[in-house]
């Protein structure tokens, strides 16, 4: 039996610290995208299964090792637990995915610069869709930053966008006045 | 210009994509040849309030319905075209 070797999406480019600020990869995980249909009452028969319902617009719930976010009007993403039969659309999108997270006293100014969102009103577990730079993500608010989804596919130009910003914050914040 | 989605909350506006007139959520009967045209080719064009759909793209993926001034860039009014359509 041959053992394939898993690549993560920002193998070989992270982590990475610069200044204040450290960009991490989280490792991948089983990841379901959950549609409900038009006035199926799911989140009962998904709580039972996985251990967490449907969260409000906007949030994200964990339990243990089990989360689930809110990513678009009637969609959800469930990690770490295989859903359970449900009168919903259900994609595995595992592996389709990158997530970093951003931390350090800098990351609100990173964000500030590639990110439209008024990131000050997000509280941890708060979720949003936006961009970052000209990608499409998926936005979580940690306790200690901000954790970025895209596209697998994206990894790269994530990576350098944040990577240039990260430079630029930090050679701000030491030049002489 | 910033929209205040119903679902998202208040957004930057280039996490909107423009589609058009909202007249687009009132589909004419099928064969109605006069109906169709007007429904794909006639737009009052006011320089003033205008109803319009914009897709919120970048965020929760609604259809809205934006009223706003397009001479003055007010925003009056956004709706999801979901309940406008009802
Ligand atoms: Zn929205």
């Amino acid at each position: 039996m041959i053992d394939l070797i898993a690549k993560s999406a920002a193998e070989g480019l992270l982590p990475v610290t610069i200044g204040t600020m450290t960009l991490t990869e989280l490792p991948l995980r089983e990841m379901h995208s959950i549609a409900p249909f038009k006035g199926a009452e799911v989140s009962a028969a998904l709580k039972k299964a996985t251990g967490v319902g449907l969260p409000d617009t906007g949030r994200a719930i964990a339990k243990v090792d089990v989360e689930i976010l809110w990513t678009a009007r009637g969609q959800y993403v469930l990690i770490g637990a295989t859903p359970p039969k449900l009168p919903a659309a259900i994609t595995d999108q595992s592996d389709a995915w990158c997530s970093v997270v951003l931390s350090g006293e800098g990351a609100p100014q990173v964000m500030a610069r590639v990110c439209p969102l008024d990131l000050g009103r997000m509280g941890e577990g708060d979720v949003a869709r936006s961009f970052v730079g000209h990608m499409t993500a998926i936005i979580i608010k940690r306790a200690e930053g901000f954790e970025i989804m895209v596209f697998r596919a994206f990894a790269k130009t994530l990576v350098h966008e944040l990577r240039e910003v990260m430079v630029s914050v930090t050679a701000q914040a030491t030049l002489p006045d | 210009m910033r929209i205040n989605c119903p679902i998202c909350g208040d957004r930057d506006r280039r996490e909107f994509y423009y589609l058009g007139a909202s007249d687009y959520l009132n589909r004419p009967a099928e064969g109605d040849l006069d109906a169709i045209h007007k429904y794909l080719h006639i737009r009052e064009n006011p320089a003033g309030v205008t109803k319009d759909l914009w897709h919120h793209e970048a965020g929760c993926s609604s259809w809205l319905v934006v009223e706003r001034n397009v001479t003055t860039h007010e925003i009056l009014g956004v709706e999801l075209a979901s309940e406008v359509a009802k």
